[in-house]
């Protein structure tokens, strides 16, 4: 299973997700992230991913999909706390150099 | 289908409730036998997204239909390599699956979808789809790594 809590902080919303991210939970991940962008127009979201075991090609896809939905409204998504697994499946796909990713949360705050 | 070298069988329903469940089954059996780390990862990788995909477009989504998934020791012959190897036969009653679906896409087109192949294919060192009295059938086979004299009687000897 996966859960996903938000936190705010200024103008930030950071989603500290857990669990694994594979075709029965990426949706619920694309939903949160994609209402932060659409609805609530948040300038940058913060996907906290530390305690992800797993993620799947749905899950990557849900995090390009967030990607994509952040620059049609002008903000920024970032990833934070990578785990080996999930960095492993990120360069697998060609894709770490499309995001934004920062060793911790203090950083992507900063940046 | 011989029983020969059969490690584990699975009879799964196409609920991707249980994809967690199956990698961790997988997990299990690869690091037994004696797979690298990393070649652990990448088979269960490449396990998980096979059966999504069965999930996804054998079944359109559909829960409840029939998976058949089997673990066997073989003796593989593949390319220029023969050896040990861990094969993975899942099969399924869902539509055909268009041979189409089993080219990974471009990795430069940066959009959503279409990684699962390319990561089964990362994952496998065989990639065999057929379709036979109205089942779509996926062989996927690992070859083992090849083991050095002193650690023969070791992990591996499954």
């Amino acid at each position: 299973m996966v859960k996903i809590s938000t936190r705010r902080l200024d103008k930030a919303a950071i989603l500290d997700v857990s669990g694994d991210i594979d075709l029965a939970h990426s949706t619920e991940l694309r939903r949160v992230v994609l209402v932060e962008f659409r609805e609530n127009r948040t300038p940058k979201v913060i996907l906290n991913l530390v305690a992800v075991n797993y993620i799947d090609s749905s899950g990557v896809a849900s995090l390009v999909e967030g990607l994509k939905a952040s620059r049609d409204v002008g903000s920024r998504m970032m990833l934070v706390g990578l785990s080996p697994i999930v960095y492993e499946v990120l360069e697998l796909s060609k894709l770490l150099k499309i995001f934004e990713i920062y060793d911790n949360e203090a950083l992507a705050l900063e940046a | 289908m011989g029983r020969a070298g059969l490690l584990l069988r699975l009879e799964l329903t196409s609920n991707p409730e249980i994809l967690s469940v199956v990698r961790s089954a997988v997990t299990c059996l690869a690091s037994n036998m004696g797979f690298p780390e990393a070649d652990v990862r990448a088979l269960t990788r490449a396990v998980d997204e096979a059966l999504a995909n069965v999930i996804r477009h054998a079944y359109a989504n559909r829960p409840g239909q029939p998976i058949e998934l089997l673990c066997r020791r073989v003796t593989e012959r593949a390319a220029e390599r023969r050896g040990p190897a861990l094969e993975i036969l899942m099969m399924d009653r869902g539509i055909s699956v268009i041979r189409k679906k089993f080219c990974g896409r471009e990795l430069d087109d940066v959009r959503p979808g279409g990684l699962g192949m390319h990561f089964i294919q990362n994952g496998v060192d065989v990639v065999q789809y057929s379709r036979h009295l109205r089942k779509n059938r996926l062989r996927l086979v690992k070859f083992l790594p090849v083991q050095e004299p002193e650690k023969a009687n070791g992990k591996g000897e499954w």
